[in-house]
């Protein structure tokens, strides 16, 4: 199991009180699998990412676990995170176009990183140009400015660049939403070659889009409002959801060959809860149509097939 | 309805605006009365230079964009106040298209007065709480709020609201949906949809291709400021011909079909048919557009089905950008 995370909890600090946007995920990434994280805005899903490599100012560790290959991955203390961050955990951010520093040219930017790391550029060049070819940029991409470079080139470089450590985990944050639809296909596409190459042992990949997901992931787990409300292999969320949630979420996406005129699509009704007072119980109760009396308690999130958990009660039945 | 001939535009680029950049030449295409068109593109395609220039927000180098019989170019003045009656806008980022520190109504109110000066408040109010319940928000949820008080599909709908309360002909809808969580997305959608239904045209800009497949009628997919391909839905994703839509169509993700499955199945070469249908049908055809030919710029392959030249400027298509 290379990742375990258990009941985490991280809250924002805000004047007007902690906004939960996580509270309490339980769940675990294996060996070389892509895990998927899917939600609509404001569900936690980047608080998620985020708080396993670095907790900004704003963000309060409440409790729970991380682990990460058999150890503690102490996110709550900054100086004993820097050990993990890039060498275990690394991330590939939203905005390819603005990390990367503007002023130096990509190659120095490289060495002066691995450097700060207290390691010899030299050990690195060599895997560095292999890993270029990898995602097939030109190796005159290490003598250019970011500037010089298409936005897909830039998303390709910034992969490589930090997974130059064959990091355990690696986190991508949406990291496919500003790019257009081929280039889009070519950065999924280089994602799980980073995996298949053994780049990486096991990846979070975040975003909102369902449908790229089917593409690259081998297991999906959706949230919503800070909790978690499914988790199973790509095709079971795809094909037989248990969640109302995710079954309303899945059934909203257009898809080419689905028009309008032929099958009406509809979205699922109202907006989720504030974070700030969230709602006692099930999260999803205001917009479920399925809600009844017993969903004013908490749904666990529990286990109802193998590699197939959901926090529902309709689903797990009322005596679960 | 409204009918685009042959536009072009060319912006001034260089450090001293020496030099001519063309972002989008010869396109034709018409909208029509409860049509909705999708214009497709990516990124630099030029899509949004057709939607600015529908909207008369940039003049247009060559070419004629005509609604109802009258040249647009030379709406001035007071008529200008008039087309803007008919033709309308949304845009990308709601979250932008309202001033934060007025309340999001306030798009209402200047719109009467400009538009409406003379007509009761009752009236008025009347008028848009209809249009609201048309774009399926309630009135006392809305009206009086800050626009960070509404959530972004709520803000879009306000200002298709704002449009409704013109008589609207035309509605420029340059991804609108792009900022918007999947969930509210395909209400924004329906709603788009609906409009149709009561007879406005309807010019969908996006990048997204199942999008534009699940609303319009009609296609037009442009690249690099040319359309390669355009007609009816059905026989654009149906029948994809050009190349370049059958990389884009192959690179949507797709939810019960994985990429390699839809590659395989557009690898296969249209039986009987190699080279470049548009120069098959016109072989003389310049091949320097510079928006003063006559050439065609479009062969038709089928009905309702037309495609341009092939050739793509010497560079191969890949998918590697």
């Amino acid at each position: 199991m290379s990742l375990q995370v258990t009941d985490l909890k991280v809250y924002y600090r805000t004047l007007a009180g902690d906004v939960r946007a996580l509270d309490g995920a339980t769940f675990s990434i294996g060996d070389g699998e892509i895990m998927g994280l899917a939600g609509e805005s404001g569900c936690g899903k980047s608080t998620l990412g985020n708080s396993l490599i670095r907790l900004d100012g704003r963000m309060k560790y409440v409790g729970g676990n991380v682990n990460l290959d058999g150890a503690d991955v102490p996110i709550w203390d900054k100086q004993a995170m820097i050990p993990f961050r890039f060498r275990e955990v690394s991330v590939v951010p939203q905005y390819a176009m603005s990390a990367m520093n503007p002023t130096r040219k990509i190659g120095l930017m490289v060495r002066e990183l691995i450097e700060s790391r207290g390691m010899a550029f030299r050990d690195i060049n060599v895997e560095l140009e292999r890993r270029i070819d990898v995602v097939g940029l030109d190796q005159s991409v290490l003598k250019r400015y970011p500037i010089e470079l298409s936005g897909g080139m830039k998303q390709r470089m910034v992969m490589v660049i930090s997974t130059l450590l064959n990091p355990s985990l690696l986190i991508a944050d949406e990291i496919t939403s500003a790019l257009d639809v081929s280039t889009q296909r070519a950065v999924a596409e280089t994602l799980v070659s980073f995996r298949d190459h053994g780049f990486v042992k096991s990846m979070m990949v975040i975003t909102h889009d369902v449908s790229i997901l089917y593409q690259i992931a081998d297991s999906i787990l959706i949230m919503y409002a800070g909790k978690l409300a499914e988790k199973a292999s790509t095709t079971t969320i795809i094909q037989r959801a248990l969640h109302p949630y995710t079954q309303m979420l899945v059934a909203s996406l257009p898809e080419v060959g689905v028009r309008y005129a032929d099958k009406k699509l509809t979205g699922i009704p109202g907006s989720p809860p504030s974070l700030l007072t969230p709602p006692t119980g099930c999260r999803f109760r205001a917009r479920c149509p399925l809600a009844f009396a017993k969903c004013a308690e908490e749904p666990p999130f529990v286990e109802v097939e193998p590699d197939h958990s959901v926090a529902c009660w309709k689903v797990a039945g009322p005596n679960a | 309805m409204l009918s685009l001939k042959r536009i072009s535009k060319s912006y001034k680029v260089g450090t001293f605006g020496g030099k001519d950049f063309l972002a989008v030449r010869d396109v034709s295409f018409d909208i029509n009365e409860g049509e909705v068109v999708s214009l497709i593109g990516e990124s630099g395609s030029g899509k949004t230079t057709v939607g600015k220039m529908v909207l008369k927000l940039i003049e247009i180098t060559h070419g004629a964009i005509v609604l109802d019989g009258v040249d647009v170019a030379s709406v001035k003045g007071a008529d200008l106040k008039q087309y803007y009656r008919s033709v309308q806008g949304v845009f990308q980022d709601p979250f932008s298209s309202y001033n934060p520190i007025f309340k999001a109504d306030r798009v209402f109110g200047m719109l009467q007065s400009e538009y409406f000066p003379d007509m009761a408040r009752s009236e008025w109010n009347d008028k848009i709480e209809a249009a609201l319940r048309a774009v399926t928000l309630e009135p006392d949820q809305v009206l009086g709020k800050y626009p960070h008080q509404l959530s972004g599909g709520q803000l879009q709908r306000l200002l298709v609201a704002r449009a409704l309360l013109l008589d609207l002909k035309i509605l420029v809808a340059d991804e609108i949906i792009s900022m918007l969580d999947a969930s509210t997305r395909i209400d924004v959608l329906n709603l788009l949809a609906e409009l149709k239904a009561r007879g406005m045209g309807i010019l969908f800009i996006t990048h997204d291709l199942s999008l534009g497949n699940y609303i319009s009628e009609k296609t037009v997919i442009l690249r690099r400021g040319v359309i390669v391909e355009m007609g009816a839905t059905q026989k654009v994703f149906g029948n994809p011909t050009h190349p370049y839509t059958r990389m884009l169509i192959s690179s949507v993700p797709q939810l019960h079909k994985k990429w390699a499955q839809i590659e395989a199945e557009l690898a296969a070469p249209i039986a009987g048919r190699g080279g470049c249908l548009f120069h098959e049908a016109y072989p003389l055809a310049g091949r320097t557009h510079d928006g003063a030919s006559d050439d065609p710029t479009m062969a038709k392959i089928e009905d309702d089905h037309f495609v341009g030249c092939f050739e793509l400027e010497s560079e191969k298509i890949s998918r590697v950008a």
